[in-house]
């Protein structure tokens, strides 16, 4: 396992979607990837969805990610451009050949759901009193805050948006940790799908234009969800509803970009996961998903994975712990026995990536060990990434 | 430190309803697993109960009953059952829906809060463990109830809310037990989730699960392996001294980020030990619940 691939994937992508489940290091992942994009020169930007700020703690940012890109400042072992760096230039940028122009850039930020979704509002409306209208509508604000897939939507939206951007030249986007990676992909089909609801049309069909919220009382389905939510429920979605009507094409519009730039050539999808069976099975699931649909392999990351101790087997190392036991060497046999457990688990974890290793080949497959610390700071990252990049983890 | 519970079981299963929750990958469903299995060899008639419309509960305690609550077929069901069996029906069919549970965020929850609380009424259980739902919606879950209740004025909807608010408040009734793991990022987010439940939620917290801890024997210290590896050859004794210092540095981390929690989050905890998770059986689960019924469980420092 080489993962000779993953150099490809930052020096031929402008968009790199990193997926996967939740608890698996995804955001780790993209952060990484972002750092590594960066000491390769590139004009990188990360943008995070996590609301645990798990990026801006692995990128050492006290005070949280903002919503607006933010410059990190890191040691490029090639001289950055950045004012405070310090220029040293150690830490092996040299290994790839690649570059090492010295202009590359780290950004990062977090997705503003909620912020993205209102200036899709405001570009789409026809007038302030319109988009007056949907902003202040508390139907809008759970939409906005709570619709199943506007959150991956949102994202899709803002990778379009920074894809644009001349300040960057690659974009990173660490998904939602939606139960199904694929939900990514559709997202930008739910706000359509929704729109074209059936309740929708119930309500905008008879009398378009002029529909008053009194109205649905006229309606007996429309009556009884009344009875079953609340009325003043019901009429905040028939507010929002009319307040939408004439919107719906341009939002359509602009979704159908957002899915053509996820499905470009240029846009690259990391399937991350850590050795364990659920995660695993939901990569190869997604990996699957991607190649039956022509998207294209992804390329792999699996976390955490015990690191290889030597060459032998479990058992090798287990009959040594017994040999030594049996001699009277008690702290040998302890030492061979604590090999043989962590081969133990690492000969547990590799059966459980074969089938992730079957479907994405072994050149787009990479292996990270689990460290002997936990990655929440700059210095973790590059420790990763030198891992990820420059020593080819593992030869499973 | 070891935990301060003598019989982590009594402390975990001290009211009808346990919901266990935590981020993603922290042995969420493991834990709620190994409660059951331990409560359930006490002698109590257990219920699992898992949101997520995953198999692996039932497969780690195949002899258990495991209700699978989908939100659409709990509104269903809590519809028929007040006299609104035809609005079910139509609900259903034209998939509105969507569109209430977006009106009225939360309603999906509360429908499912709705049915365990229906369940743990109905007396026909001690116990029953929620496995909680996905990665990150622990406190929007329940927090549904007090936020549907100022949303919606009157109607079932709102009664089953006042109902749920009831069971979160009442702490023989439901409490909350936290997973994490000994690493800083699950740590921090445990401490901030903590506090966030009393405060927002009013729910009575259980001991915090601290899984995965490395419980294995003690190894030598740097200076008796070194002795203990002199007359091998080198490659060989760099092996077994790697591992070592791998295996101490992970148990250093561990007692360090186990210290820091106690301090940052004064309640209850428990400790698990490591299993792969790559393979966990049944047979993983019923050793693990042994440790809930044992004495106190120490972490190797």
């Amino acid at each position: 396992m080489t993962g000779a691939g993953t150099y490809d994937v930052i020096d031929a992508s402008t968009v790199i979607v990193c997926c996967g489940s939740g608890g698996v290091g995804k955001t780790t992942t993209a952060a990484v990837i972002g750092l590594e994009a960066a000491r390769r020169g590139r004009r990188a930007v990360v943008v995070t969805i996590d609301p645990a700020r798990r990026l801006a703690d692995a990128l050492g940012l006290e005070g949280g990610l903002a919503s607006e890109p933010q410059r990190i400042e890191f040691d490029s072992g090639a001289d950055s451009t950045g004012a405070d760096s310090t220029g040293a230039d150690s830490t092996g940028a040299d290994s790839t050949g690649a570059d090492s122009t010295g202009d590359g850039e780290l950004w990062a930020m977090m997705l503003d759901t909620a912020a993205t979704f209102d200036g899709l509002v405001r570009r789409h409306a026809d007038s302030a009193e319109q988009i007056d209208r949907i902003l202040t509508n508390s139907f809008y604000r759970n939409i906005a805050g709570a619709l199943s897939g506007t959150q991956e939507y949102m994202a899709a939206e803002t990778l379009h948006q920074l894809h644009g951007d001349d300040r960057f030249d690659l974009v990173i986007v660490d998904t939602p940790p939606s139960r199904n990676a694929l939900d990514f992909l559709e997202a930008p089909g739910v706000l359509s799908r929704f729109l074209d609801h059936r309740l929708f049309r119930l309500l905008m069909l008879p009398t378009r234009g002029g529909l008053k919220v009194l109205g649905t009382a006229t309606q007996p389905i429309l009556k009884a969800i009344g009875k079953v939510v609340g009325s003043d429920v019901l009429a905040d979605s028939v507010a929002f509803f009319q307040a939408f009507a004439g919107m719906e094409t341009g939002f359509r519009e602009r979704a159908d970009d957002v899915v053509r730039l996820i499905r470009a050539k240029e846009t690259s999808f990391v399937v991350v996961a850590s050795p364990r069976h659920d995660t695993i099975g939901e990569a190869v699931w997604f990996a699957t998903q991607l190649v039956g649909q022509g998207v294209g392999v992804p390329s792999a990351i699996v976390n955490r994975a015990h690191p290889a101790f030597g060459h032998g087997t479990a058992t090798d190392a287990a009959d040594a712990a017994v040999a030594a036991l049996t001699a009277g060497a008690d702290d040998l046999g302890v030492l061979w026995d604590n090999v043989a457990a962590l081969r133990t688990m690492r000969d547990l974890e590799l059966d459980v990536i074969a089938p992730l290793d079957d479907i994405v080949g072994a050149d787009r497959l990479v292996v990270l060990p689990l460290l002997d610390g936990d990655v929440h700071d700059l210095d973790g990252l590059m420790v990763m990434a030198g891992h990820l990049f420059d020593h080819p983890a593992v030869d499973g | 430190m070891p935990p301060k519970s003598e019989f982590p079981l009594q402390s975990l299963t001290a009211a009808r309803v346990v919901v266990v929750a935590g981020k993603g990958g922290v042995g969420k469903t493991t834990v709620t697993a190994v409660i059951a299995r331990a409560a359930s060899s006490a002698g109590k008639r257990v219920l699992v109960v898992e949101l997520d419309g995953k198999p692996t509960l039932a497969e780690l305690v195949p002899d258990l009953e495991v209700l699978a609550i989908s939100a659409p077929e709990a509104l269903d069901e809590y519809l028929r059952e007040h006299g609104f069996g035809r609005i079910a029906k139509r609900l259903n069919r034209t998939g509105v829906i969507d569109v209430v549970g977006t009106a009225a965020p939360g309603i999906d929850d509360i429908v499912v809060l709705g049915k365990i609380k229906q369940l743990e009424r109905s007396g026909d259980y001690d116990l029953i463990v929620v496995d909680g739902p996905a990665a990150g919606h622990a406190i929007t879950f329940l927090t549904s109830a007090a936020g549907l209740a100022d949303a919606v004025s009157s109607g079932p909807v709102r009664a089953q809310a006042d109902d749920v608010l009831e069971l979160l408040h009442d702490s023989e009734r439901c409490q909350v037990v936290l997973v994490t793991l000994p690493e800083t990022t699950p740590v921090n987010e445990v401490v901030e989730t903590a506090y966030a439940l009393e405060d927002v939620v009013g729910v009575q917290l259980g001991p915090v699960v601290v899984n995965g801890v490395d419980l294995g024997d003690p190894l030598p210290d740097d200076a008796a392996a070194r002795r203990a590896v002199a007359d091998l050859d080198p490659a060989t004794a760099e092996v077994l001294l790697d591992a070592a210092a791998f295996r101490r540095a992970r148990r250093v981390m561990e007692a360090g980020e186990i210290a820091r929690l106690a301090a940052e989050l004064p309640i209850p905890k428990v400790t698990l030990p490591a299993r792969s998770a790559a393979g966990l059986t049944s047979a993983d689960i019923a050793e693990l619940a042994q440790i809930l019924v044992a004495d106190t469980v120490e972490a190797h420092p």
